[in-house]
Protein backbone atom coordinates (compact mmCIF):
# COMPACT_ATOMS: atom_id res chain seq x y z
CA UNK A 1 0.00 0.00 0.00
CA UNK A 2 2.81 2.38 0.73
CA UNK A 3 5.00 1.42 -2.20
CA UNK A 4 6.21 3.83 -4.83
CA UNK A 5 3.52 5.88 -6.47
CA UNK A 6 3.63 5.13 -10.14
CA UNK A 7 3.87 8.17 -12.31
CA UNK A 8 0.71 7.65 -14.30
CA UNK A 9 -2.40 9.74 -14.01
CA UNK A 10 -5.52 7.67 -13.42
CA UNK A 11 -9.06 8.62 -14.21
CA UNK A 12 -11.36 8.66 -11.20
CA UNK A 13 -15.08 8.68 -11.59
CA UNK A 14 -17.16 10.74 -9.16
CA UNK A 15 -19.62 8.26 -7.66
CA UNK A 16 -21.04 10.74 -5.18
CA UNK A 17 -20.67 14.44 -4.36
CA UNK A 18 -22.53 16.05 -1.50
CA UNK A 19 -22.45 19.16 0.61
CA UNK A 20 -20.27 18.53 3.61
CA UNK A 21 -20.57 22.00 5.16
CA UNK A 22 -21.86 25.35 3.88
CA UNK A 23 -18.53 25.85 2.09
CA UNK A 24 -17.23 22.34 1.45
CA UNK A 25 -18.09 19.25 -0.57
CA UNK A 26 -17.43 15.59 0.01
CA UNK A 27 -16.34 13.83 -3.14
CA UNK A 28 -16.26 10.05 -3.45
CA UNK A 29 -14.13 8.80 -6.34
CA UNK A 30 -13.92 5.34 -7.86
CA UNK A 31 -10.40 5.11 -9.20
CA UNK A 32 -9.72 2.15 -11.42
CA UNK A 33 -6.39 0.63 -10.46
CA UNK A 34 -6.04 2.64 -7.24
CA UNK A 35 -3.54 0.65 -5.15
CA UNK A 36 -5.07 1.61 -1.79
CA UNK A 37 -3.46 4.15 0.51
CA UNK A 38 -2.15 4.70 4.01
CA UNK A 39 -3.99 7.03 6.38
CA UNK A 40 -2.70 10.58 5.94
CA UNK A 41 -1.60 10.38 2.31
CA UNK A 42 -2.82 12.75 -0.38
CA UNK A 43 -3.35 12.76 -4.12
CA UNK A 44 -3.03 15.34 -6.86
CA UNK A 45 -6.03 16.34 -8.96
CA UNK A 46 -5.40 17.76 -12.41
CA UNK A 47 -8.10 19.72 -14.23
CA UNK A 48 -7.76 20.21 -17.99
CA UNK A 49 -9.58 22.88 -20.01
CA UNK A 50 -10.58 22.28 -23.65
CA UNK A 51 -7.55 24.27 -24.86
CA UNK A 52 -5.18 22.08 -22.88
CA UNK A 53 -4.67 24.47 -19.97
CA UNK A 54 -4.25 22.54 -16.71
CA UNK A 55 -4.41 23.31 -13.01
CA UNK A 56 -3.17 20.82 -10.41
CA UNK A 57 -3.74 20.82 -6.65
CA UNK A 58 -3.15 18.39 -3.79
CA UNK A 59 -5.98 16.95 -1.67
CA UNK A 60 -5.69 14.74 1.37
CA UNK A 61 -7.52 11.45 1.38
CA UNK A 62 -10.11 10.94 4.12
CA UNK A 63 -10.18 7.18 3.62
CA UNK A 64 -7.50 4.53 4.13
CA UNK A 65 -6.78 0.92 3.36
CA UNK A 66 -7.05 -1.24 0.27
CA UNK A 67 -9.77 -0.67 -2.29
CA UNK A 68 -10.43 1.67 -5.17
CA UNK A 69 -12.83 4.08 -3.46
CA UNK A 70 -11.30 7.34 -2.32
CA UNK A 71 -13.04 9.92 -0.10
CA UNK A 72 -12.09 13.59 -0.35
CA UNK A 73 -13.43 16.72 1.29
CA UNK A 74 -12.71 20.03 -0.36
CA UNK A 75 -13.26 23.43 1.21
CA UNK A 76 -14.00 26.29 -1.16
CA UNK A 77 -11.65 29.27 -1.12
CA UNK A 78 -13.87 31.95 -2.68
CA UNK A 79 -11.10 33.38 -4.86
CA UNK A 80 -9.56 30.05 -5.68
CA UNK A 81 -9.16 28.53 -9.11
CA UNK A 82 -9.68 24.84 -8.37
CA UNK A 83 -11.64 24.49 -5.13
CA UNK A 84 -14.74 26.46 -6.29
CA UNK A 85 -14.86 24.26 -9.39
CA UNK A 86 -14.64 21.06 -7.35
CA UNK A 87 -17.22 22.21 -4.79
CA UNK A 88 -19.75 23.92 -7.08
CA UNK A 89 -19.41 22.46 -10.57
CA UNK A 90 -18.47 18.80 -10.27
CA UNK A 91 -21.38 16.35 -10.55
CA UNK A 92 -21.77 12.64 -9.96
CA UNK A 93 -20.57 10.78 -13.05
CA UNK A 94 -17.85 13.31 -13.87
CA UNK A 95 -14.32 12.09 -14.43
CA UNK A 96 -11.31 13.60 -12.66
CA UNK A 97 -7.65 12.87 -13.29
CA UNK A 98 -5.78 11.90 -10.13
CA UNK A 99 -2.25 10.86 -9.25
CA UNK A 100 -1.21 9.08 -6.10
CA UNK A 101 -1.24 8.06 -3.36
CA UNK A 102 1.46 10.56 -2.37
CA UNK A 103 3.42 11.38 0.74
CA UNK A 104 5.25 8.91 2.93
CA UNK A 105 5.83 10.96 6.06
CA UNK A 106 2.50 12.36 7.23
CA UNK A 107 1.07 8.85 7.60
CA UNK A 108 -0.14 6.70 10.43
CA UNK A 109 -0.16 2.93 10.22
CA UNK A 110 -1.88 0.69 12.75
CA UNK A 111 0.85 -0.41 15.12
CA UNK A 112 -0.58 -0.61 18.64
CA UNK A 113 2.39 1.37 19.87
CA UNK A 114 2.37 2.30 23.51
CA UNK A 115 2.84 6.01 22.90
CA UNK A 116 -0.44 7.81 22.27
CA UNK A 117 -1.35 9.68 19.11
CA UNK A 118 -2.50 13.29 19.23
CA UNK A 119 -4.23 14.60 16.13
CA UNK A 120 -4.63 18.36 15.69
CA UNK A 121 -6.57 19.76 12.74
CA UNK A 122 -7.60 23.24 11.69
CA UNK A 123 -10.53 23.53 9.25
CA UNK A 124 -10.11 21.24 6.24
CA UNK A 125 -6.83 20.15 7.83
CA UNK A 126 -8.88 17.53 9.62
CA UNK A 127 -9.21 15.50 6.39
CA UNK A 128 -6.06 13.32 6.66
CA UNK A 129 -6.74 12.95 10.39
CA UNK A 130 -10.16 11.52 9.56
CA UNK A 131 -8.37 8.80 7.59
CA UNK A 132 -6.23 8.07 10.66
CA UNK A 133 -9.29 7.90 12.93
CA UNK A 134 -11.03 5.56 10.51
CA UNK A 135 -7.98 3.35 10.16
CA UNK A 136 -7.57 3.28 13.95
CA UNK A 137 -11.21 2.34 14.37
CA UNK A 138 -11.42 -0.17 11.53
CA UNK A 139 -8.35 -2.09 12.64
CA UNK A 140 -9.37 -1.95 16.33
CA UNK A 141 -5.89 -0.61 17.02
CA UNK A 142 -5.24 -0.14 20.74
CA UNK A 143 -3.15 3.05 20.51
CA UNK A 144 -4.77 5.86 22.52
CA UNK A 145 -5.99 8.51 20.07
CA UNK A 146 -7.18 12.04 20.67
CA UNK A 147 -8.19 14.79 18.26
CA UNK A 148 -8.17 18.54 18.77
CA UNK A 149 -10.28 20.12 16.04
CA UNK A 150 -10.35 23.87 15.45
CA UNK A 151 -13.24 24.96 13.24
CA UNK A 152 -15.33 28.05 12.61
CA UNK A 153 -18.84 26.96 13.61
CA UNK A 154 -20.67 23.70 14.38
CA UNK A 155 -21.96 23.64 10.78
CA UNK A 156 -18.36 23.47 9.54
CA UNK A 157 -17.79 20.00 11.00
CA UNK A 158 -16.32 17.57 8.47
CA UNK A 159 -17.16 13.84 8.72
CA UNK A 160 -19.37 14.08 11.84
CA UNK A 161 -20.17 10.36 11.54
CA UNK A 162 -16.49 9.51 12.04
CA UNK A 163 -15.97 12.05 14.82
CA UNK A 164 -18.90 10.88 16.93
CA UNK A 165 -17.01 7.69 17.85
CA UNK A 166 -13.76 9.47 18.59
CA UNK A 167 -12.26 11.34 21.52
CA UNK A 168 -12.52 14.90 20.17
CA UNK A 169 -11.97 18.35 21.70
CA UNK A 170 -13.58 21.05 19.59
CA UNK A 171 -12.44 24.67 19.46
CA UNK A 172 -14.99 26.90 17.70
CA UNK A 173 -13.37 30.04 16.40
CA UNK A 174 -16.42 32.03 15.17
CA UNK A 175 -19.54 30.58 16.81
CA UNK A 176 -19.93 27.80 19.36
CA UNK A 177 -23.02 25.59 19.76
CA UNK A 178 -25.71 26.82 22.15
CA UNK A 179 -24.79 26.13 25.74
CA UNK A 180 -21.10 25.53 24.92
CA UNK A 181 -19.05 26.15 28.09
CA UNK A 182 -16.60 28.57 26.49
CA UNK A 183 -17.16 31.46 24.08
CA UNK A 184 -16.03 31.12 20.49
CA UNK A 185 -12.46 32.22 19.87
CA UNK A 186 -9.16 31.23 18.39
CA UNK A 187 -7.16 28.40 19.82
CA UNK A 188 -4.78 29.63 22.50
CA UNK A 189 -1.69 28.05 23.96
CA UNK A 190 -3.53 27.40 27.24
CA UNK A 191 -6.43 25.66 25.55
CA UNK A 192 -3.96 23.67 23.49
CA UNK A 193 -2.09 22.60 26.64
CA UNK A 194 -5.36 21.56 28.29
CA UNK A 195 -6.67 19.61 25.29
CA UNK A 196 -3.78 17.44 24.14
CA UNK A 197 -1.79 14.54 25.58
CA UNK A 198 0.90 16.06 27.79
CA UNK A 199 4.49 16.14 26.56
CA UNK A 200 5.38 13.72 29.38
CA UNK A 201 3.23 11.05 27.73
CA UNK A 202 5.42 11.36 24.63
CA UNK A 203 2.58 11.46 22.12
CA UNK A 204 3.20 11.31 18.41
CA UNK A 205 1.53 14.41 16.98
CA UNK A 206 -0.04 14.82 13.56
CA UNK A 207 -0.80 18.49 12.92
CA UNK A 208 -2.52 19.73 9.78
CA UNK A 209 -4.19 22.89 8.52
CA UNK A 210 -3.38 26.21 6.93
CA UNK A 211 0.26 27.23 7.07
CA UNK A 212 -0.39 29.86 9.74
CA UNK A 213 -2.31 27.45 11.96
CA UNK A 214 0.38 24.79 11.71
CA UNK A 215 3.23 27.23 12.34
CA UNK A 216 1.55 28.66 15.42
CA UNK A 217 0.48 25.38 16.97
CA UNK A 218 3.78 23.61 16.22
CA UNK A 219 5.71 26.41 17.92
CA UNK A 220 3.42 26.18 20.98
CA UNK A 221 3.84 22.42 21.18
CA UNK A 222 7.61 22.80 21.22
CA UNK A 223 7.30 25.47 23.92
CA UNK A 224 5.11 23.06 25.91
CA UNK A 225 7.94 20.54 25.88
CA UNK A 226 6.96 18.28 22.98
CA UNK A 227 9.92 16.79 21.13
CA UNK A 228 10.00 18.40 17.65
CA UNK A 229 10.88 14.99 16.21
CA UNK A 230 7.55 13.62 17.42
CA UNK A 231 5.55 16.29 15.57
CA UNK A 232 4.61 15.64 11.96
CA UNK A 233 3.00 18.45 10.02
CA UNK A 234 1.10 18.99 6.80
CA UNK A 235 0.61 22.59 5.65
CA UNK A 236 -2.25 23.20 3.24
CA UNK A 237 -1.31 26.74 2.21
CA UNK A 238 -2.62 30.21 2.93
CA UNK A 239 -1.31 32.26 5.80
CA UNK B 1 -3.27 13.33 -23.84
CA UNK B 2 -6.81 14.17 -24.71
CA UNK B 3 -8.44 14.20 -21.30
CA UNK B 4 -10.71 17.20 -20.71
CA UNK B 5 -12.39 17.94 -17.40
CA UNK B 6 -16.05 18.66 -18.06
CA UNK B 7 -16.94 22.28 -17.33
CA UNK B 8 -13.44 23.44 -16.41
CA UNK B 9 -12.09 26.53 -18.09
CA UNK B 10 -9.52 27.75 -15.56
CA UNK B 11 -8.39 31.18 -14.64
CA UNK B 12 -5.61 32.35 -16.89
CA UNK B 13 -4.60 30.67 -20.08
CA UNK B 14 -1.63 32.87 -20.82
CA UNK B 15 0.87 30.57 -19.26
CA UNK B 16 4.07 32.30 -18.41
CA UNK B 17 6.77 30.38 -20.30
CA UNK B 18 8.88 30.45 -17.14
CA UNK B 19 6.36 28.10 -15.47
CA UNK B 20 7.29 24.40 -15.66
CA UNK B 21 4.46 21.94 -16.39
CA UNK B 22 1.89 21.48 -13.63
CA UNK B 23 2.92 24.64 -11.78
CA UNK B 24 0.80 27.67 -10.83
CA UNK B 25 2.28 31.09 -10.09
CA UNK B 26 1.65 32.43 -6.58
CA UNK B 27 2.28 35.82 -5.07
CA UNK B 28 2.36 34.63 -1.46
CA UNK B 29 4.78 32.00 -0.27
CA UNK B 30 3.40 28.61 0.81
CA UNK B 31 5.46 26.45 3.16
CA UNK B 32 6.34 22.78 2.84
CA UNK B 33 7.86 21.42 6.06
CA UNK B 34 7.64 18.04 7.74
CA UNK B 35 7.61 19.32 11.32
CA UNK B 36 7.89 22.38 13.54
CA UNK B 37 10.09 25.24 12.36
CA UNK B 38 13.49 25.11 14.10
CA UNK B 39 14.67 28.46 15.52
CA UNK B 40 18.42 28.86 15.17
CA UNK B 41 20.24 31.87 16.57
CA UNK B 42 22.99 33.29 14.36
CA UNK B 43 25.21 33.34 17.47
CA UNK B 44 25.07 29.55 17.55
CA UNK B 45 24.80 28.97 13.82
CA UNK B 46 27.61 27.13 12.10
CA UNK B 47 27.98 25.85 8.60
CA UNK B 48 30.36 23.12 7.55
CA UNK B 49 31.43 21.15 4.52
CA UNK B 50 32.72 17.65 5.14
CA UNK B 51 34.50 15.50 2.57
CA UNK B 52 36.58 12.32 2.77
CA UNK B 53 39.53 14.69 3.33
CA UNK B 54 38.24 16.60 6.34
CA UNK B 55 35.87 19.36 7.40
CA UNK B 56 35.67 23.14 7.01
CA UNK B 57 33.47 25.14 9.35
CA UNK B 58 32.31 28.76 9.27
CA UNK B 59 30.65 30.78 12.01
CA UNK B 60 28.01 33.34 11.06
CA UNK B 61 30.52 36.20 11.12
CA UNK B 62 33.05 34.28 9.05
CA UNK B 63 30.31 33.42 6.61
CA UNK B 64 29.25 37.07 6.25
CA UNK B 65 32.84 37.96 5.38
CA UNK B 66 32.76 35.73 2.28
CA UNK B 67 31.92 36.97 -1.21
CA UNK B 68 28.16 37.53 -1.33
CA UNK B 69 26.13 37.19 -4.52
CA UNK B 70 22.81 38.77 -5.50
CA UNK B 71 20.64 36.08 -7.06
CA UNK B 72 17.45 36.60 -9.03
CA UNK B 73 15.66 33.38 -9.86
CA UNK B 74 12.38 31.48 -10.20
CA UNK B 75 11.53 28.84 -7.58
CA UNK B 76 9.30 25.81 -8.02
CA UNK B 77 7.74 23.77 -5.23
CA UNK B 78 6.67 20.17 -5.73
CA UNK B 79 3.22 21.09 -4.36
CA UNK B 80 2.53 22.88 -7.67
CA UNK B 81 3.32 26.51 -6.90
CA UNK B 82 6.07 28.65 -8.38
CA UNK B 83 7.33 32.12 -7.55
CA UNK B 84 8.90 33.98 -10.41
CA UNK B 85 11.71 36.52 -10.17
CA UNK B 86 12.56 36.10 -6.50
CA UNK B 87 15.65 37.86 -5.18
CA UNK B 88 18.11 36.46 -2.72
CA UNK B 89 21.55 37.17 -1.29
CA UNK B 90 23.94 34.44 -0.30
CA UNK B 91 27.27 32.74 -0.73
CA UNK B 92 27.68 30.53 -3.76
CA UNK B 93 28.65 26.91 -3.31
CA UNK B 94 31.55 27.60 -5.70
CA UNK B 95 32.95 30.09 -3.19
CA UNK B 96 32.56 27.62 -0.34
CA UNK B 97 34.23 24.80 -2.25
CA UNK B 98 37.28 26.90 -3.20
CA UNK B 99 40.29 24.91 -2.05
CA UNK B 100 38.20 21.86 -1.10
CA UNK B 101 39.05 18.62 -2.87
CA UNK B 102 36.80 15.61 -3.12
CA UNK B 103 36.47 12.61 -5.36
CA UNK B 104 32.81 12.22 -4.35
CA UNK B 105 30.09 13.03 -6.88
CA UNK B 106 27.16 13.55 -4.50
CA UNK B 107 26.26 15.69 -1.53
CA UNK B 108 23.89 15.27 1.37
CA UNK B 109 22.62 18.59 2.73
CA UNK B 110 21.94 18.46 6.49
CA UNK B 111 19.65 20.82 8.34
CA UNK B 112 19.03 21.95 11.88
CA UNK B 113 16.05 19.85 12.91
CA UNK B 114 17.51 16.75 11.32
CA UNK B 115 16.31 16.90 7.72
CA UNK B 116 18.48 15.84 4.84
CA UNK B 117 18.31 16.00 1.05
CA UNK B 118 20.65 14.65 -1.61
CA UNK B 119 21.98 16.57 -4.64
CA UNK B 120 24.68 15.72 -7.21
CA UNK B 121 27.75 17.90 -6.56
CA UNK B 122 27.96 19.09 -10.16
CA UNK B 123 24.43 20.51 -9.78
CA UNK B 124 25.58 22.67 -6.88
CA UNK B 125 28.65 24.13 -8.61
CA UNK B 126 29.08 26.57 -11.52
CA UNK B 127 26.69 29.21 -10.27
CA UNK B 128 23.78 26.85 -9.67
CA UNK B 129 23.41 26.97 -5.88
CA UNK B 130 23.90 29.22 -2.87
CA UNK B 131 23.61 29.33 0.88
CA UNK B 132 21.15 32.22 1.11
CA UNK B 133 20.36 34.32 4.16
CA UNK B 134 18.39 37.22 2.65
CA UNK B 135 15.14 37.24 0.69
CA UNK B 136 13.72 40.38 -0.92
CA UNK B 137 16.15 42.54 1.02
CA UNK B 138 15.18 41.13 4.43
CA UNK B 139 16.78 38.49 6.63
CA UNK B 140 15.32 35.11 5.68
CA UNK B 141 12.47 34.21 8.06
CA UNK B 142 12.71 30.98 10.05
CA UNK B 143 9.49 29.71 8.47
CA UNK B 144 11.21 29.89 5.08
CA UNK B 145 14.46 28.35 6.27
CA UNK B 146 16.31 31.16 8.02
CA UNK B 147 18.80 32.04 9.21
CA UNK B 148 20.20 30.35 6.10
CA UNK B 149 19.01 27.83 3.55
CA UNK B 150 20.49 26.15 0.55
CA UNK B 151 18.97 27.32 -2.73
CA UNK B 152 19.21 25.12 -5.81
CA UNK B 153 16.63 26.90 -7.95
CA UNK B 154 16.77 24.58 -10.95
CA UNK B 155 15.46 21.69 -8.82
CA UNK B 156 12.15 21.44 -6.92
CA UNK B 157 12.41 23.54 -3.83
CA UNK B 158 12.52 20.74 -1.25
CA UNK B 159 16.12 20.26 -2.47
CA UNK B 160 16.79 23.80 -1.24
CA UNK B 161 17.28 22.61 2.32
CA UNK B 162 15.89 24.99 4.92
CA UNK B 163 17.90 25.70 8.12
CA UNK B 164 20.94 24.22 6.43
CA UNK B 165 23.89 23.42 8.67
CA UNK B 166 26.21 21.56 6.38
CA UNK B 167 27.04 19.64 3.24
CA UNK B 168 28.58 16.19 3.41
CA UNK B 169 30.00 14.72 0.21
CA UNK B 170 29.34 11.07 -0.55
CA UNK B 171 30.31 8.57 -3.24
CA UNK B 172 26.75 7.42 -4.01
CA UNK B 173 23.45 9.22 -4.54
CA UNK B 174 21.89 8.13 -1.24
CA UNK B 175 18.33 9.39 -0.73
CA UNK B 176 17.74 12.04 1.93
CA UNK B 177 14.77 12.48 4.25
CA UNK B 178 12.37 13.82 1.63
CA UNK B 179 13.47 11.34 -0.99
CA UNK B 180 12.85 8.45 1.42
CA UNK B 181 9.38 9.87 2.06
CA UNK B 182 8.30 9.61 -1.54
CA UNK B 183 9.92 12.51 -3.35
CA UNK B 184 12.01 11.95 -6.46
CA UNK B 185 15.74 11.29 -6.11
CA UNK B 186 16.60 14.14 -8.52
CA UNK B 187 13.68 16.59 -8.74
CA UNK B 188 13.86 18.44 -12.07
CA UNK B 189 10.67 20.57 -12.37
CA UNK B 190 10.89 20.69 -16.17
CA UNK B 191 10.70 16.90 -16.28
CA UNK B 192 8.11 16.84 -13.45
CA UNK B 193 10.34 14.61 -11.33
CA UNK B 194 8.03 14.99 -8.35
CA UNK B 195 7.65 11.55 -6.85
CA UNK B 196 9.22 8.14 -7.30
C1 LIG C 1 -0.69 18.05 0.89
C2 LIG C 1 -1.90 18.94 0.76
C3 LIG C 1 -3.16 18.43 1.05
C4 LIG C 1 -4.30 19.24 0.92
N1 LIG C 1 -5.52 18.71 1.26
C5 LIG C 1 -6.62 19.48 1.17
C6 LIG C 1 -7.91 18.94 1.55
O1 LIG C 1 -8.04 17.78 1.93
N2 LIG C 1 -9.00 19.76 1.45
C7 LIG C 1 -8.89 21.05 1.01
O2 LIG C 1 -9.94 21.74 0.92
N3 LIG C 1 -7.68 21.59 0.65
C8 LIG C 1 -6.56 20.82 0.71
N4 LIG C 1 -5.33 21.35 0.34
C9 LIG C 1 -5.29 22.70 -0.26
C10 LIG C 1 -5.51 22.58 -1.77
O3 LIG C 1 -4.40 21.93 -2.37
C11 LIG C 1 -5.62 23.93 -2.48
O4 LIG C 1 -4.54 24.74 -2.11
C12 LIG C 1 -6.90 24.65 -2.12
O5 LIG C 1 -8.03 23.87 -2.52
C13 LIG C 1 -6.95 26.02 -2.83
O6 LIG C 1 -6.86 25.82 -4.23
P1 LIG C 1 -7.57 26.86 -5.20
O7 LIG C 1 -7.12 26.54 -6.59
O8 LIG C 1 -9.03 26.91 -4.94
O9 LIG C 1 -6.97 28.25 -4.74
P2 LIG C 1 -5.78 29.05 -5.46
O10 LIG C 1 -6.31 29.66 -6.69
O11 LIG C 1 -4.60 28.16 -5.55
O12 LIG C 1 -5.45 30.09 -4.32
C14 LIG C 1 -6.28 31.17 -3.96
C15 LIG C 1 -5.65 31.93 -2.81
O13 LIG C 1 -5.86 31.24 -1.56
C16 LIG C 1 -4.62 30.98 -0.88
N5 LIG C 1 -4.71 29.67 -0.23
C17 LIG C 1 -4.32 28.47 -0.74
N6 LIG C 1 -4.58 27.49 0.14
C18 LIG C 1 -5.15 28.07 1.22
C19 LIG C 1 -5.64 27.58 2.47
N7 LIG C 1 -5.59 26.27 2.79
N8 LIG C 1 -6.17 28.46 3.34
C20 LIG C 1 -6.24 29.78 3.05
N9 LIG C 1 -5.77 30.30 1.89
C21 LIG C 1 -5.24 29.47 0.99
C22 LIG C 1 -3.61 30.98 -1.97
O14 LIG C 1 -2.33 31.26 -1.46
C23 LIG C 1 -4.13 32.07 -2.91
O15 LIG C 1 -3.75 33.33 -2.46
C24 LIG C 1 -4.18 20.58 0.48
C25 LIG C 1 -2.91 21.09 0.19
C26 LIG C 1 -1.78 20.29 0.32
C27 LIG C 1 -0.42 20.88 0.01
Amino acid sequence: MSGPADTAWRVGSVSRISKETPSAARIVLDVDGWPGNDAGQHLDIRLTAPDGYTATRSYSIASAGPGMVVDLAVDKLPDGEVSPFLVDDVMAGDKLEVHGPLGGWFVWRPDAASSPVQLIGGGSGVVPLIAMLRSHHDTADATPFRLLYSLRTPEDTFFPEVLKDADVDYVYTRRAPDGWPTPAGRLTKDVLAASVFAAAEKPRVFLCGSTGFVETVAAWLVELGHDPRMIRTERFGGT
Amino acid sequence: MSFITRGFSGRSHDRDPRLPPGQTEVSDWPVLSAGPTPRVDTEEWEFSIRTENGAHTWTWDQFMALKIDDVSTDIHCVTHWSKLGTSWRGVSIDTLFEGIETSHDFVMAHSYGGYTTNVPLDELLNGQAWIAFEFDGEPLEAEHGGPARLIVPHLYFWKSAKWVRGLVTMPNDDPGFWEQSGYHIHGDPWKEERYW
